[in-house]
């Protein structure tokens, strides 16, 4: 604000005056006695309309009146100025809005929100905002924003409170290994200490940064793991499919990517359907229809697909595998025709967000999603192949074909139900692998060439083969990833892969028998 | 599970002591060779002109075939599928590239010594492995040896680890897949996504002149001659009957005292030098060569180039890549959007209903008819 007149020293002692006399008319400098409400009131309408109005001076005094007294319902009074002042005036009022955006959020009933304004407050909040996280934790129920609070409330003590305080704050922070308070820790440990009392704070910052630094590596280490364990449960349910069809017939289904990709469309579909046909408020179920819709689609072109081709190619790996290549390009093709080149599913709100595991690391729930849908789909399976008569025939085919024919088990039908099962369970790998990707007609070939290779490792027909073998392949990629970055981790395990073919030829669980070619 | 496979035709020739292939073989090589660059020199308005366009087409094609002929070797001989021999291709063409690109020197957009995408790169020094490609002697040998030497260490440890069936095909994509992405990294050297291109000599010539082209396609010609008439000599030697035996019945040749794993090595390592000096070849006439070309598509791409001609059968491998490849600059070029549908309809077609391929079907349709058999007297010793 520019005061043309303030440069006469007069005016300038005139206006001072003015300012001190105002203050005591209206008593908002006396901030050690708090008002009563009545008077709250009409005081923080005045800081208001002086924030507007009034001299710097003034407005310094408001700003911190408003800082103890004020409330969020105030917010939109401030936005507003804030919208008109400049630049100065926004700077000076910065704190206040702050203080009260993140008291109103510390109000909601999301908790993502009450974290995220808890933590915003810790880094950005002043002494002021002391009192209202206090406030808030002591109401609070829920584990990770009751730590998202005590975290703030111990960082806005190091920087505010005294020296006692402090000391008991450092540690508290060390023992919450809170990530947000490493800056101010080393900001801490470097400055120069004279007294005793410095000296313990030093001491007492060095050590917490410590033990922070060291729950950080813990931390990432076991995010690695988790990672690992994700794109595993990706893997396993891809590769399920193949290893069950494999298994049973020999046959290497190399569409198997392109029955992901029709699950991956299926959903799509689906959600387009929802999105055009059904209120918004029904559009976050439409991922349960989409998921059983992509396993019949799917397996309905598996079907299809053994009917027309694979039937007649029994007993010939390599032309099967050829063949199916070709309608994997046919069906890329006709994908890329139908839909053009790139599409992505929206993903419905309640698998947005992740869950907090532990400090410092976190879980998106698609992910957890996916890793629950593989526990299911390997659950379903093993129920299938063991508790059903149907999967008893299935293991009976698996080891001895022509035994079992001469028992009466019909193995040609078997056959064309099994690949149609297995076709399925890729549509509901594909239609999973929309929740972490685009979907495009190549969705299909970026993972597929991995699932071989858990296929060759699990080995032949083996649930806990291709089980371990996800779960390997899948945890190493990734624990790779960070010192080998990720095409050389590939390279590593795929010579990790043939040495240890070497050793055992057929897998990790080979089946026992005496022939050579087994 | 039986291994024989019955859709292959009945090995009709007999080993012989011929090693000269017959008459047809001749009359078509010189054909190819002189007849085509002949009348690519004829004037622009003659009806017999062979464009300078169709010339470079079918010498790639040819330089194809060659690359074809390796993996009949391996998979129609051996019934030993290789999904990877884009990568063996792949580093022919690449040590090539690498000395053409060195070839380029100063004149290159930038006028640095290195090749341009080191300077986008940020390359100060040419690494290592690249100095001695300075040589054209060196990037020749490289071209066959590279190739030769990667197949054997990874043939030594997968077929020794008796990896077989459909184990095999699936290790060599995992190959493939593994190598483009190598190939594809900017710290590898090897010109990242957009490859090695721009190339302006060879030995001195320049690169775009008619008369190298013609050059080079006659040597391409040449060199698909000489790789036929080694394949030849290799599938018709007692090896060679063993590489069938093993394709038949890999257990028996076990228990008759041969080792299936030396053979097939041997005849892997062999295809894969065959791959390498194709890519050598493909890489002067089309200009560029890119890691999509040699990835996973391209490598399985190659076998059904062998099926539609006929696999165990040399002469299918040779009208097959030229066939399927001629087809697709036709299709590519009129209805793009179809060709991947013909490429897989082909892969399926000729599985189900002509697995014999061309060749294949040729010899059964005129296997009665007196006149495919012309012998002139004197010429079979």
């Amino acid at each position: 604000m520019i005061r043309p007149f303030a440069h006469t020293p007069f005016l300038r002692l005139a206006v001072l005056s003015w300012c001190l006399l105002g203050l005591q008319a209206t008593g908002w400098a006396q901030v050690s006695t708090p008002p009563s409400t009545s008077t709250d009131r009409v005081g923080t309408h005045e800081a208001l309309t002086t924030l507007a109005e009034g001299t710097w001076t003034e407005k310094t005094h408001a700003v911190t009146y408003l800082l103890q007294h004020g409330d969020p319902s105030l917010l939109p009074q401030l936005d507003a100025l804030r919208s008109t002042a400049n630049r100065r005036v926004r700077k000076l009022i910065k704190p206040v809005i702050t203080l009260f955006r993140n008291q109103a959020g510390l109000a909601s009933p999301d908790t993502e929100t009450r974290r995220a304004a808890a933590r915003d407050l810790g880094v950005r909040g002043t002494r002021e905002a002391l009192p209202v996280l206090r406030n808030a934790l002591s109401n609070e129920r829920d584990h990770w924003v009751r730590y998202d609070l005590e975290e703030a409330i111990n960082l806005l003590t190091v920087e505010y409170a005294g020296p006692q305080d402090r000391l008991a704050a450092i540690q508290k922070l060390g023992d919450l290994r809170s990530d947000a308070a490493l800056p101010v820790l080393q900001e801490l440990a470097d400055q120069p200490a004279s007294t005793l009392e410095q000296h313990t704070l030093r001491n007492a910052a060095i050590e917490a940064g410590r033990r922070i630094q060291k729950w950080q590596e813990i931390a990432s280490g076991i995010e690695i793991l988790l990672q690992g364990l994700s794109l595993s449960s990706i893997l396993l349910l891809m590769s399920l499919g193949l290893a069950i069809v494999f298994g049973l017939m020999g046959v290497i289904n190399m569409a198997h990517g392109e029955m992901m990709m029709i699950g991956a469309y299926a959903t799509y579909v689906v959600q387009e359907i929802f999105q055009a046909c059904f209120a918004p408020s029904f559009f976050d179920y439409y991922f349960f229809f989409a998921l059983p819709c992509a396993f019949v689609v799917a397996g309905l072109v598996g079907w299809i697909l053994e009917g027309t081709l694979i039937r007649f190619l029994y007993g010939r790996p390599l032309e099967t595998l050829l063949a199916t290549w070709g309608v994997g390009l046919v069906l890329i093709q006709v994908a890329r025709l139908i839909f053009g080149d790139l599409t992505a599913v929206q993903a419905p709100s309640w698998l947005k967000g992740s869950a907090q595991v532990m400090v410092g690391v976190q879980l998106p729930h698609n992910r957890l999603f996916i890793i629950l849908l593989a526990l299911f789909c390997l659950a379903g399976i093993y129920a299938l192949l063991f508790r059903t008569g149907i999967g008893l025939r299935i293991r009976a085919v698996l080891q001895n074909r022509d035994m079992s024919a001469c028992l009466g088990i019909p193995t040609r039908k078997l056959d064309a139900y099994t690949f149609a099962f297995g076709s399925g369970l890729a549509g509901l790998a594909g239609s999973a692998l929309t929740l972490v990707g685009n979907v495009d007609p190549e969705l299909g070939r970026n993972y597929i060439v991995d699932s071989f290779m858990v296929v060759v490792t699990g080995g032949v027909g083996k649930l806990a083969g291709t089980t371990t073998a996800a779960l390997g392949i899948g945890t190493l990629n990734k624990v790779l990833e960070p010192s080998f970055g990720a095409v050389y981790g590939k390279v590593t395990i795929l010579i990790l892969i043939i040495l240890f073919l070497r050793y055992r030829p057929s897998g990790l669980y080979a089946q026992k028998g005496r022939r050579l070619d087994s | 599970m039986r291994k024989r496979d019955d859709a292959l035709i009945p090995e009709n020739d007999q080993p012989t002591n011929r090693v000269l292939a017959g008459p047809l073989f001749w009359i078509t090589g010189l054909v190819l060779l002189v007849g085509i660059p002949l009348l690519n020199l004829l004037p622009d308005d003659s009806p017999l002109h062979v464009s300078d366009f169709t010339l470079n087409l079918f010498g790639k094609f040819f330089a194809f075939a060659i690359l074809a002929l390796g993996l009949d070797l391996i998979w129609g001989y051996t019934g030993v599928l290789s999904l990877g021999h884009g990568v063996f291709f792949g580093l022919g063409a690449y040590a090539m590239g690498m000395h053409l690109m060195l070839q380029i020197g100063a004149e290159s957009v930038y006028g640095n010594a290195l090749p341009d995408f080191m300077v986008w790169n940020q390359v100060k020094e040419l690494p290592w492995f690249w100095v001695p490609f300075h040589s054209f002697w060196f990037a020749l040998v490289a071209v066959i040896l590279v190739p030769m030497l990667f197949a054997a260490v990874f043939g030594f440890f997968v077929f020794r680890s008796r990896i077989r069936g459909v184990y095999f095909p699936i290790m060599t994509q995992a190959l493939a897949l593994v190598v483009w992405l190598v190939f594809n990294r900017n710290e590898t050297n090897l010109g990242g996504t957009n490859g090695l291109t721009d190339f302006k000599h060879i030995l001195g010539f320049s690169i775009h002149d008619p008369a190298t082209q013609r050059v080079l396609y006659a040597l391409t010609v040449l060199c698909l001659g000489l790789a036929y008439m080694l394949c030849r000599w290799v599938t018709r030697s007692r090896a060679g009957r063993v590489l069938i035996a093993i394709r038949d019945c890999e257990q028996r040749v076990l228990f008759s005292g041969y080792s299936p794993a030396s053979y097939k090595l041997f005849v892997f390592v062999i295809s894969a030098g065959l791959a390498g000096l194709a890519g050598a070849l493909y890489v002067p006439q089309v200009g560029i060569i890119t890691p999509n070309q040699i990835g996973v598509l391209p490598s399985i791409e190659i076998a059904i180039w062998v099926a539609v001609g006929g696999r165990g059968t040399l002469s299918g491998a040779i009208i097959g890549a030229t066939g399927v490849n001629w087809m697709r600059s036709v299709l590519t070029n009129h209805v793009p959007e179809l060709w991947l549908l013909v490429l897989g309809g082909l892969f399926i077609a000729v599985v189900m209903f002509v697995p014999t391929g061309i060749v294949g079907l040729f010899r059964q349709t005129h296997a009665k008819l007196p006149c495919w058999k012309i012998k002139i007297p004197g010429w079979h010793r």
